[in-house]
């Protein structure tokens, strides 16, 4: 079995970000399962900035702690990660740049000196395409054909032209023939091309990739770690798909803007952090009060305020669960990884639109920012699968025969049909204020509590309506200790699920994803079924635990939490495991 | 033709008190609406909190009532999604020069073809008389134990350096004149501001309909031109004062059209509706096919 891990170190803004992206891709092409995580500070230059790549022949979760690879661009990343090397791990440092004891490092550690930058100015390159020479060199390693590399480098390049692809190539290809020639059969790891099945996608794409399969056209998104790449990916495809991707002037501008356009009938999206999101939330009230769609993704990293931008958390779901003044329903789902970023954003827009309310798609830095292989072949289905439902919009001849339109009707169901401006006969008001059934200002007793009694009906109609699908069992249905946890916890989880499955432990894992509505029938019937249940989640105080018992009444046996801002390792959760077991 | 009749709603009437310089507004407003024969039902008025928060209720068009400060960013994102619509926002000066003014500077700056307008009492009524961003300097209320220093802020001077293609000042007291300033507001390409000074009987006991019938005069009056940014800042300045009224000193209110230029629209920019509106563009069976191949 395959299972390396890549590790590239330096200074931010000396390309490590492409450089690691390059390798992902290199690792994709030759056909292997791939996850990449990138650790990096709150800066344009300067600071540490760690990309790891993992890759392997059978399907990988999530990043792992021993480094196979290690390319280290300054001294800090030898001193930072000597102690994360396998035991025959690979050492890539410029010998002329980086001063290395060679008895710094077990004898078993294959150390290759390289003069990175001496590479450059021979191949007449930039000093900063010294990452391009450890990608070629990197290469060399483990596979014998520079061919995967050739071809990246033409697609990635191809749009600035054949000098560009051809210094590239040259750059790359020189430091893979110094490692080929000099280091042939040295590194234990052979990697052999294999037929590539899948695409390598991160949790901001696929999240962008699913709103634009729903038909958003509109989202107003102000830049925020971990959402950017949300709007980066929208805003390359603008003007392909028609959509109109704003930058406002703050998060309180954004959501409003966003309501405007979902007022006026178009798939509206937000994507913010959880700074954003405290901007945001008298707009989520106000989406509620008025039965205005809207998508928001909030994804989170370590706060309070400032807090550690670059970084991944899971602190927000209290949060994002009660953001705003009193009572209302909101849906809260929260994927666990690239696909189900996909799958659950295309069709929050589809039960924002059907329930009249906010839909909020709770993501992290860790999902958001790291990329992981996904089987095409099952994003074209899911794509496939899905169907356009805009739900309860009157056509414009149904709101042209209305002779008394009341916006917020008092319908069995509580979704009472919505006109679109422009709409002859369909003329109604949508109102902050709490209102009577045509949208007029009314604070009786009795209208008011019709009305509160109406919008929650919503939901339990999209209860009885099957919209959620129950949380997900992974693994055996019988098992010693079921693990519990939402979000991108599931890829770590998942991994260790493997890792412990090798060892002939087997637990399994019951995956919850959508917090709001909770799903209580099944959660309780999992935890009353377990032998013993373990709550996995990457915040101090327990915030998904607390759910669990606030909506079941039920323990869970024991906890593991995290909260320095990275996330879990699967060597984390094997120990806890091991411990309890 | 649009008619009066045609904005009535049947349900409700206005609880503005009576006397209210709101009614001024809002009888100008459907004046202006029919005057423009705009069908009603491709008319919407956005609003946000305060006692014109509600002028929304009372006119039989497409209405949005928002939260404090932000009906601008509802409105932009309304017209952008549905760009054949008149749209216009109603707000007050918490909502415009307090709250929101954020907002509002950047809706002047962008430009797009929206029509604000600001009922503008100098108080906060409907929180029982505290002071407001544009309250008088050296007043005294409830919220405040000394005299007020601060000085207000100038809405015509703020919407001209915010890049606003269209600043006027109205005065409830004249609905005529109101009416018109909407009308022209509204055929307007662009950006439009209307400050329009209300008083509020209730709770401004200062800035009453005969302290402004002594002190407003008409720009057009006076020779003004209206294509002139400097002189337009000129007449800005006049009023509100930064200082304490001084003995013998008398305040003189410009109103009308303080300032109008033609400038390229916003939406005009936005390649993605230059064929039809977003919401008139089908979103069923998109494809994404394409885009997969971007990962590979």
């Amino acid at each position: 079995m395959v299972d390396v891990q890549w590790l590239i170190g330096g200074e931010a803004g000396y390309g490590i970000m492409t450089t690691g992206a390059m390798m992902s891709k290199i690792f994709t092409r030759l056909g292997l399962s791939v996850f990449d995580y990138v650790e990096y500070p709150s800066l344009i230059r300067g600071g540490h900035n760690a990309y790891y790549v993992r890759a392997s022949d059978v399907d990988i979760f999530s990043q792992k702690r021993p480094v196979d690879i290690l390319v280290a661009l300054n001294r800090e990343t030898i001193d930072r990660h000597k102690q994360e090397l396998a035991q025959n791990a690979a050492v890539i440092f410029d010998s002329n740049v980086t001063k290395v004891d060679p008895s710094e490092f077990p004898s078993t550690i294959l150390q290759i000196p390289i003069p990175l930058l001496e590479i450059t100015k021979q191949v007449g390159a930039d000093r900063l395409m010294i990452n391009t020479v450890a990608v070629g060199a990197s290469l060399a390693l483990f596979h014998p054909d520079f061919l995967v590399l050739e071809k990246i480098m033409q697609d990635v390049f191809g749009r600035k032209g054949e000098q560009v692809v051809a210094t590239n190539i040259n750059t790359s290809k020189a430091g893979f023939d110094f490692v080929a020639k000099g280091f042939s059969g040295k590194f234990p790891i052979t990697i052999d091309q294999k037929e590539q099945k899948s695409v390598l996608i991160g949790g901001a794409e696929a999240a962008a990739l699913g709103a634009i399969r729903a038909g958003v056209k509109f989202a107003a998104i102000y830049p925020m770690t971990p959402i950017n790449g949300v709007l980066n990916t929208l805003s390359a495809q603008a003007l392909k798909y028609n959509i109109i991707v704003k930058e406002p002037e703050d998060e309180i501008a954004g959501i409003n803007m966003a309501l405007g356009a979902s007022f006026a009938g178009v798939r509206s999206l937000v994507a913010t952090s959880g700074g954003g999101f405290s901007l945001m939330v008298e707009g989520v009230g106000l989406a509620a009060q008025t039965e205005t769609p809207i998508v928001i993704i909030e994804g989170m990293r370590p706060g309070p305020a400032t807090g550690m931008p670059t970084w991944s958390a899971q602190g927000d779901l209290r949060f994002v669960l009660h953001a705003a003044q009193d009572d209302f329903p909101r849906i809260v789902v929260a994927p666990g990884d690239a696909i189900e970023a996909f799958t659950h954003t295309m069709e929050a827009f589809n039960l924002a639109d059907k329930y009249q309310l906010p839909v909020i798609v709770l993501v992290d830095k860790y999902l958001m920012e790291g990329h992981m292989t996904v089987d095409s072949e099952r994003l074209r289905v899911e794509s496939a699968k899905f169907r356009l439902e805009r739900g309860k919009i009157l056509s414009d001849e149904e709101a042209a025969a209305e002779t008394d339109y009341k916006r917020y009707a008092f319908v069995e169901d509580g979704v009472s049909p919505r006109s679109l401006p422009g709409q002859k006969g369909g003329i109604g008001l949508s109102g902050s204020d709490e209102h009577d059934e045509h949208g007029l200002y009314n604070e009786e007793a009795e209208v008011r509590a019709k009305m509160m009694d109406k919008r929650f009906k919503k939901l339990e109609t999209a209860v009885a309506q099957n919209e959620f699908p129950a949380p997900v069992l992974h693994g055996p249905a019988e098992a010693p200790l079921t693990i519990v946890a939402f979000g991108s916890t599931k890829m770590t989880v998942m991994e260790t699920m493997q890792w412990l499955a090798r060892e002939g432990i087997n637990v399994n894992f019951l995956q919850v994803q959508f917090l709001s509505p909770f799903p209580l029938d099944a959660v309780s019937l999992a935890i009353k079924g377990a032998k013993k249940t373990l709550v996995i989640e990457n915040n101090k105080t327990g915030q998904f635990e607390g759910l669990i018992r606030e909506h079941t009444g039920l323990s869970i046996n024991d906890r593991l939490r995290k909260y320095d801002g990275r996330p879990f390792y699967p060597e984390e959760i094997v120990e806890k495991v091991k411990l309890l077991l | 033709m649009t008619e009066l009749k045609d904005l009535e709603i049947t349900y409700d009437k206005p609880n503005w008190c009576g006397g209210c310089g709101d009614f001024g507004i809002w009888v100008s407003l459907k004046n202006a609406i029919v005057q423009l024969n705009l069908n009603p039902w491709e008319v919407v008025l956005v609003s946000g909190i305060g006692c014109s928060g509600k002028l929304p209720y009372w006119v039989k068009t497409y209405g949005f009532n928002g939260l404090h400060g932000r009906p601008m960013p509802v409105a932009e994102g309304l017209k952008l999604a549905n760009h054949g619509l008149s749209v216009i926002v109603i707000g007050g000066d918490g909502d415009q020069y307090g709250e929101g003014t954020n907002h509002l500077i950047h809706a002047a700056r962008r430009n797009l073809d929206l029509t604000l307008i600001v009922h503008n009492n100098q108080v906060y009524g409907l929180t029982t008389g505290q002071y407001s961003p544009t309250t008088d300097i050296g007043e005294k209320n409830k919220a405040t134990p000394t005299p007020i220093t601060e000085p207000p802020l100038n809405p015509i001077s703020l919407a001209l350096s915010s890049g606003a293609t269209f600043v006027a000042r109205g005065f409830a007291g004249d609905a005529k004149q109101e009416t018109e300033l909407i009308v022209k507001g509204i055929q307007h390409k662009g950006f439009a501001i209307i400050d329009t000074m209300q008083p509020c009987v209730t709770f401004n006991h200062k800035n009453t309909f005969s302290w402004f019938y002594e002190r407003v005069y008409k720009v057009e009056d006076e020779e003004h031109d209206p294509k002139d940014k400097a002189k337009a800042f000129a007449r800005a300045e006049e009023w509100p004062l930064k200082h304490a009224i001084k003995e013998g000193e008398k305040e003189r209110i410009p109103t009308g059209i303080i300032y109008q230029e033609e400038r390229s629209l916003w939406e005009d920019g936005v390649p993605q509706i230059a064929q039809a509106p977003l919401v008139k563009q089908p979103i069923d069976n998109i494809d994404i096919k394409p885009l997969l191949s971007e990962f590979t």
